[in-house]
């Protein structure tokens, strides 16, 4: 148990880590953006909840002593951090410009930078979560205690459950993508190659094959989370268990048929287009019973509003604003519109950081009693919390409209008329920065001194931030 | 638990016969068979697994959760391969128009 | 970690405290022996992902540029292919062997099975290097070293022969480099059973490295036809 702390705080250190700069060069901002957002997929949403919430719950939840495999667990970490490392070096020794998606050809044949080392990072990181995945499969089927049925299991353990199954059957093939473009890149041959009538384009199908999946392992822990402070909240059982487990289940399976929708403008067949946004929306009726079954289980609830609670109620709000964007997305006309704008922007951010984050945010504060032994100070905790819900909305719902307008994405400028949305954006964006940091040194009071040094760090960097646009939350 | 374990018989008898299979496959890709040579050698393939995986592999003798695993490893597989076919070979359908 | 695995034969499963080769976290041995069969058979899973990938790439390309595929397939030599095929499949025996050695508890049979697949599993790599090394003097290697001029390949589309030759240094390479794995796995073993670290009690690390390297063969079983037999090999 002891490293977990030690994985929280590294995630934490790499959360922050990703720079806002001033005015940058157009190459510097496209190298942000890409760092930014492997970073934040990969080394951040991917395990946070599973590496730090998971390790400690899983075993407790089920009743057993330890994990199936405790070295396993501990070798994971250790992958982890290798990667962390080939891709902070990378960052370091010049950065790469990408973008996190890695498509080919750009980052097959075009680009001096620094892909190998990246890919390379992201390729042992994916390691990482399949032995994670692996672990909880292992330990929720073998190691239950004896009446822990299935039908008792804390929500929790369900979607962690079906997050694992994601993780051990998607990673993979996004590990043999990125090796085949290392490979193509130090051989300057290789199948995705148009030269030899290689199909750029099925390095999109594999990238996706996992990249869809993989949100849902960075939102389904999350779910699983919301259920548990909810219900602990309102006081009452949670209002349609076996709905809430089953479609944890069912989105792990469904979410592996949709990957096409990231392909509507890619030269795919306007026919696997048109099956792939029809699943999309099949795919949203899994969520929504989630968020109707929260909703149920408030509803005549005594509930009590505590720093987790508040999270967990942003996590509901702000993850149906992001899940129905998403169907605006998906659906063929519009998405091939709203394509590559701010829009995807904010909509993925609503489900990733009014997602993801909120409800990490408020797992974390929930069980950190638990894990330390103290008691964050509840108020300043509400208030960050509240700060950060209206943070969150002045940052990205202003890219909702820029997105409608046209402004497109990775674009380093702009034209004048987007600009006071721009504005409102980025000052959110300091304001929830702040904020979040905030929050973070409110839970972790064991180590004053070393989340001081960090919120300075920040007050450096943040006079920067008002031009900075996108890259201060890209 | 109660699994019964393959004899050193068993194992012989697949060996010989994973050895009689792959000799055939070999051997029949000589003769013409147009595309079933394909479909031959890819059905030999099939059932040199099956054999691997059913008793090399205790398969025969497992419970329904290592079974389903392999099952769910299959049909994950034919999603990726099926999905991404999907969209390859029906592109052509559609003939954009232009000049 | 209870690692030192003096074998008590005559523990029962259930006697918690009797079993120095029980991890702490189980319950007794059937369920750590359970467990450990079950992760590795998941691992296959995402191992079958991970070959799965290429496998796609293969079946769409092989569709769509039939004629240079067949071609470049005729461009490797079927009868070492066959062979590769017999050794593996021999390891693959052995290895099955060596599970139910290392069951009944026979130390001297367990290890000299491990070393017989450990040997095979060698010849296997030779016999693939060897295959390598007449592919660089016939200049077929993509990227570093193509220029083919085979009789077989004349008149193939130059570009899908390259392809189909990425494809089969990547398969090809890829499971070699599982191949080498599974050695240092099946070496790791026989250390352990040197030692009179293996017993019938605790034997399910061997069981499990068996697991894996089936797994590797049955690759192996869908590489030949794959590779080495597209479009028949008929004058
Ligand atoms: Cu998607």
């Amino acid at each position: 148990m002891f490293f977990i702390g030690g994985a929280a705080a590294v995630m934490m250190r790499l959360h922050l880590i990703e720079p806002a700069g001033a005015l940058v060069q157009p190459e510097t901002y496209n190298k942000l953006f890409t760092m930014h957002g492997v970073v934040m997929v990969f080394f951040f949403l991917i395990p946070s909840i599973p590496a730090t919430l998971g390790n400690f719950l899983v075993p407790m939840m089920i009743g057993a002593r330890d994990l199936a495999f405790p070295r396993l667990n501990l070798l994971s970490w250790y992958v982890y951090i290798t990667g962390a490392a080939f891709t902070l070096y990378a960052l370091i020794s010049g950065g790469v410009d990408t973008g996190w998606t890695f498509y080919t050809p750009l980052s097959s044949h075009y680009l001096n930078t620094h892909v190998i080392t990246t890919a390379l990072g992201v390729f042992i990181t994916g390691f990482s979560s399949i032995l994670t995945g692996l672990n909880f499969i292992v330990t929720i089927h073998k190691m239950r205690a004896p009446g822990m049925t299935w039908k008792r299991m804390p929500l929790f353990l369900w979607s962690i459950y079906a997050a694992s199954v994601i993780f051990v059957l998607a990673t993979p093939v996004l590990a043999i993508a990125l090796f085949l473009v290392g490979l193509e890149r130090i051989f300057h041959v290789g199948i995705f190659d148009p030269a030899i009538g290689g199909d750029p384009v099925l390095f999109q199908h594999l990238f996706w094959f996992y990249s869809h999946p993989a949100v849902y392992i960075m939102i389904l822990p999350g779910m699983g989370v919301v259920s548990e402070l909810v219900t602990c909240f309102s006081k009452k059982k949670p209002f349609g268990y076996i709905f809430i487990a089953y479609s944890s289940l069912a989105i792990a399976v469904f979410s592996f048929l949709v990957w096409g929708h990231h392909l509507f403008v890619s030269s795919q067949s306007v026919y696997a287009g048109f099956i792939s946004s029809a699943l999309s929306f099949a795919l949203a009726i899994p969520s929504a019973i989630k968020v109707f079954n929260w909703t149920a289980t408030l509803y005549k609830g005594s509930i009590s509003y505590q720093a987790p609670m508040l999270y967990a109620l942003g996590f509901i709000g702000l993850f149906t604003m992001g899940g129905l964007t998403g169907l605006f997305l998906a659906s063929l006309a519009t998405g091939v519109h709203l394509h590559d704008t701010y829009f995807v922007i904010a909509h993925f951010h609503y489900i990733m950081v009014g997602g993801a984050v909120m409800a990490y945010l408020g797992g974390i504060h929930f069980w950190w009693p638990k894990i330390t032994g103290r008691l964050y100070h509840d108020g300043w905790a509400r208030f960050a919390a509240l700060v950060i819900f209206v943070g969150f909305n002045l940052t990205f719902f202003p890219q909702y409209m820029l997105g409608y307008l046209g402004m497109p994405r990775r674009y380093a400028v702009y034209p004048a008329e987007f600009q006071v949305l721009d504005v409102m954006s980025s000052a959110g964006a300091s304001h929830t920065r702040r904020r979040l940091l905030d929050s973070i040194r409110l839970s972790s009071l064991v180590h004053p001194l070393w989340t001081r040094s960090r919120i300075e760090s920040l007050e450096r960097e943040r006079p920067g931030m008002g031009d900075a646009i996108a890259a201060s939350h890209r | 638990m109660n699994e019964e374990n393959p004899s050193v018989e068993t194992y012989i008898v697949v060996f010989v016969a994973l050895l009689i299979l792959a000799a055939l496959t070999t051997g029949i890709a000589y003769i013409n068979l147009g595309t079933l040579n394909t479909v031959v050698a890819l059905a030999i393939a099939a059932v040199k697994m099956s054999l691997v995986g059913l008793f090399f592999m205790h398969l025969w003798y497992s419970r329904g959760l290592t079974r389903i695993v392999v099952l769910a490893g299959f049909f994950w597989l034919a999603l990726m391969v099926l999905f991404t076919l999907a969209d390859v070979f029906s592109r052509s359908w559609i003939k954009p128009p232009g000049p | 970690m209870s690692e030192s695995a003096a074998s008590s034969p005559l523990a029962a499963p259930s006697a918690r405290h009797l079993s120095p080769a029980l991890h702490h976290q189980f319950e007794d041995i059937e369920q750590q022996r359970d467990a450990g069969n079950f992760g590795m058979w998941v691992f296959l899973a995402t191992e079958m992902l991970f070959f799965g990938g290429v496998f796609t790439g293969y079946i769409m390309y092989r569709s769509l540029y039939y004629p240079g595929f067949a071609a470049g397939s005729h461009g490797l030599e079927v009868n070492l292919g066959a062979a590769m095929t017999f050794v593996l499949l021999a390891s693959s025996f052995t290895m099955a062997m060596a599970v139910h050695a290392a069951r009944a508890g026979r130390r001297g049979m367990l290890l000299g099975l491990l070393f017989a697949t450990i040997l095979l599993g060698i010849a296997f790599l030779g016999m693939k290097f060897t295959e390598y090394s007449h592919k660089w003097h016939e200049q077929m290697v993509p990227g570093l070293n193509f220029h083919p001029s085979l009789t077989e390949l004349r008149g193939a589309p130059e570009h899908a022969v390259e392809l189909f030759l990425c494809f089969y240094f990547f398969m090809t390479g890829l499971h070699a480099l599982h191949m080498i794995i599974g050695i240092g796995l099946l070496s790791v073993m026989a250390i352990l059973a040197w030692r009179g670290r293996i017993s019938c009690e605790h034997y399910n690390r061997v069981e499990v490295s068996g697991l894996y390297w089936h797994f590797v063969d049955i690759i192996w079983i869908y590489l030949f036809p794959l590779l080495y037999l597209i479009g028949g090999r008929y004058k």
